[in-house]
């Protein structure tokens, strides 16, 4: 079928005057990308999965200006790990940690592209690739052909400190495309932070390959900057007995798409995939839309994200569970809530069950609310000021997506930061 | 203490009106009970009293030592020490009941304009409060509430008030849905409550409750209106005839 032409003429002025690299490993793959993104065209408004956000934003030849924030509180510190800091998208040397993690080899797209051959060549853009059926994911596309850098992580052990990708944002005009690959090998295991916003506009491809009993932790508070516009996609294939859980956390953004696109393909696998999110203000969209598929016995899936919206703000949430015929005693969980603290601020949810087996238990579920009345009182009649127990009772409902968290210290920061966000933001 | 005149309130939603002309005063040190029938007014009083949107004020006054309760926030009443120990409590997932107690504690110290309690010093306090109450580390690690039996949600109403030390505390129906043994917990930690300069208000429909907490005075309650008050022989009274005598001599 011939694309439509605005798709045509949106896809040739977004490519236009870009020097895509040519990559050296990659070079296959981004050109199959290409002609993948030329099949599809970038979205549009009117595409079905682009129903509740406006992809204008992504899709612009250039990003909208967007301030750096003026203090950036860094986060995680004081905790051992290892950190590869990203300012405006340039990867900072300076700024990084030297040094290695025992088990765990890391090295730059960048680098690694000039030669022709390296261990992540047969992984770059696969998952990618195979998430674009059944749904288009055309900016995911663009990324793998456009790529400029990204981090390459191989894990063959139990990593005894996480990976930290940090992001820095300086300028406030930074298109930013990096592209990530994490393989954890057979019983490896690995917790990836990435913090902080890259730049004015962000395109990010994760492509996630957990072996057979291997774990991965992947914890990603996505900055606070206002104006910016980030795409983001995480592709994850899971073997036998393997375990990813990935959470984000979002505060502010005037537009952000966080993609899960999850594949289940060895048996007795688990995959969560949560998020919190905070915005107030008209300025404020943001979408989860993940899509989990069952393709093997016993696999267990939860997605939980939460989202508390003021002032106008807006949030989205498409999850789709698709279990596939013979993936047999799938257990699927899907819930997504959204807190409205006033009468201005929108939550749209599309939750959806595709199930081809018979013996499974799935469940979903997606309510919008306000605050309880009840409890607001209770709490005030022994003496917690409305302020104060309005907080109280948020942090209490983004509570049961802080739990997906598996490390405590983790999910403590991250409390914090929702805690003065919610003090400044009341 | 307390002094309530002519007190009148009207449903907000419904223009029907449900306390008309209520009479009370409690000096301090003393405890009053308020019996009277389902639906006439009791926790629509001890809910006006404390802040409760959704009631509208037509008339009289409510006064805690002289300082107008109708014109304060809930927090602020809670702040000039009353407390109501709710018929209902309420449920709060997500809020440790740990978490609930230190936070309310330290925002009525804040409001007073004294320290707050170290996390040291509070823990120590609850441990032994609740000890006293037989409430386990378990059930302070939990949500508010959440999934407490009905005694347990009462036992942990009269925690909040051991540790918040109102000077005015207000009783719902504390008694109801507890067995006998956690109503002699809860009658104790009522009395080691009292003194010459904290009073308690005291909603019961059952004479029981009264054996263990001695009041001074026993008002009934009915349409929305004290219609008689005695001493503790007016519940026993109650117990024994029920309303039908009362209200009918006050008709
Ligand atoms: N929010 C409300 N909406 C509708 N009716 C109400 C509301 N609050 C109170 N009422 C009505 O007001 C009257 C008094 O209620 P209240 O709860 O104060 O009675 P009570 O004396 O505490 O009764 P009980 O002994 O059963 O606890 C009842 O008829 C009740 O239905
Ligand atoms: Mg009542």
């Amino acid at each position: 079928m011939a694309l439509p032409q605005p798709k045509v003429d949106a896809t040739t002025a977004y490519l236009e005057g870009r020097a895509l690299p040519k990559g050296g490993f990659t070079k296959a793959a981004r050109a199959d990308a290409l002609s993948r993104l030329s099949a599809m065209g970038l979205p549009v408004r009117r595409d079905e999965y682009w129903r509740f956000t406006n992809p204008a934003l992504l899709t612009a030849p250039l990003p909208e200006a967007s301030e750096p924030l003026r203090v950036d509180q860094p986060i995680f510190t004081g905790m051992d790990k290892l950190r590869l800091v990203f300012t405006d998208g340039v990867f900072d040397a300076e700024a990084s940690d030297d040094g290695a993690i025992d088990g765990v080899e890391i090295t730059r797209l960048a680098e690694a592209d000039a030669a022709e051959i390296h261990w992540a060549q047969g992984l770059y853009g696969t998952l990618e690739a195979a998430g674009q059926k059944p749904v288009d994911r055309p900016l995911a596309a663009f990324n793998t052909a456009a790529a400029t850098d990204g981090i390459l992580i191989r894990v063959t052990g139990k990593a005894a400190k996480p990976v930290h990708i940090a992001y820095r944002q300086s300028g406030d005009d930074a298109d930013v495309v990096l592209h990530h690959i994490i393989k954890v090998e057979a019983g490896a295991e690995l917790t990836l932070l990435e913090t902080g916003t890259p730049g004015a506009r962000t395109n990010i491809v994760l492509e996630m390959d957990i072996a057979d009993g291997a774990t991965l932790h992947h914890v990603r508070p996505q900055g606070r900057a206002h104006g910016r516009q980030v795409a983001t996609h995480l592709f994850a294939r899971l073997g036998a007995e393997s375990q990813l859980k990935s959470f984000t956390l979002s505060m502010n953004g005037r537009l952000t798409r966080n993609e899960a696109v999850i594949e289940m393909n060895g048996d007795d696998a688990s995959a969560h995939v949560a998020g919190a999110c905070v915005g107030d203000g008209e300025d404020f969209h943001h979408d989860d839309t993940v899509f989990v598929t069952h393709d093997a016995l016993n696999g267990e899936s939860r997605q939980v994200f939460k989202k508390v919206l003021r002032n106008g703000a807006v949030g989205v949430f498409q999850g789709k569970i698709l279990v596939k015929a013979g993936a047999q005693k799938t257990d699927g969980y899907q819930i997504s809530q959204s807190l409205l603290l006033d009468g201005d601020s929108q939550f749209l949810a599309k939750p959806e069950l595709e199930i081809y087996a018979d013996d499974v238990a799935c469940s979903h579920g997606s309510t919008s609310g306000a605050i309880s009345e009840e409890a607001l009182f209770y709490l005030r009649s022994r003496g917690v000021d409305e302020k104060t127990a309005t907080n109280l009772l948020t942090l209490a409902f983004l509570a049961e997506a802080l739990e997906e968290i598996a490390d405590d210290a983790l999910a403590d920061a991250l409390r914090d930061r929702l805690e003065g966000w919610l003090n400044r933001h009341s | 203490m307390l002094e309530i005149k002519n007190l009148a309130v009207d449903l907000e939603e419904e223009d029907k009106s449900i306390l008309k002309g209520v009479d009370l005063t409690i000096e301090p040190g003393m405890v009053h009970a308020i019996m009277g029938p389902n639906g006439s007014g009791k926790s629509t009083l001890s809910y006006v009293l404390s802040g409760k949107d959704g009631y509208e004020v037509t008339g009289g006054s409510a006064t805690l030592d002289g300082a107008d309760l109708l014109e304060m926030e809930p927090e602020e009443r809670a702040a000039a020490g009353l407390f109501l120990a709710f018929q209902y409590p309420v449920e709060i997932p997500g809020v440790g009941n740990m978490t609930f107690l230190r936070t309310a504690v330290n925002a009525q110290r804040k409001a007073r304009g004294e320290e707050e309690l170290s996390a040291g010093d509070f823990l120590k306090v609850v441990r032994e409060k609740a000890k006293a109450l037989k409430i386990d580390s378990d059930m302070l690690k939990r949500p508010v509430n959440v999934g407490f039996s009905g005694g347990e949600k009462k036992r942990n109403e009269i925690l909040q008030m051991a540790m918040l030390e109102p000077k005015m505390c207000v009783l719902d129906e504390t008694d109801s849905g507890l067995d006998v043994d956690a109503m002699k917990l809860v009658a104790e930690g009522v009395n080691a409550l009292r003194s010459e300069g904290r009073s308690f208000l005291v909603i019961t429909h059952y004479q029981r409750l009264l054996d263990h907490i001695k009041p001074d005075v026993v008002h009934i309650m009915a349409n929305g209106r004290i219609v008689k008050s005695g001493g503790p022989e007016l519940a026993l009274e109650v117990e024994n005839n029920g309303y039908a005598d009362i209200l009918a001599e006050v008709a």
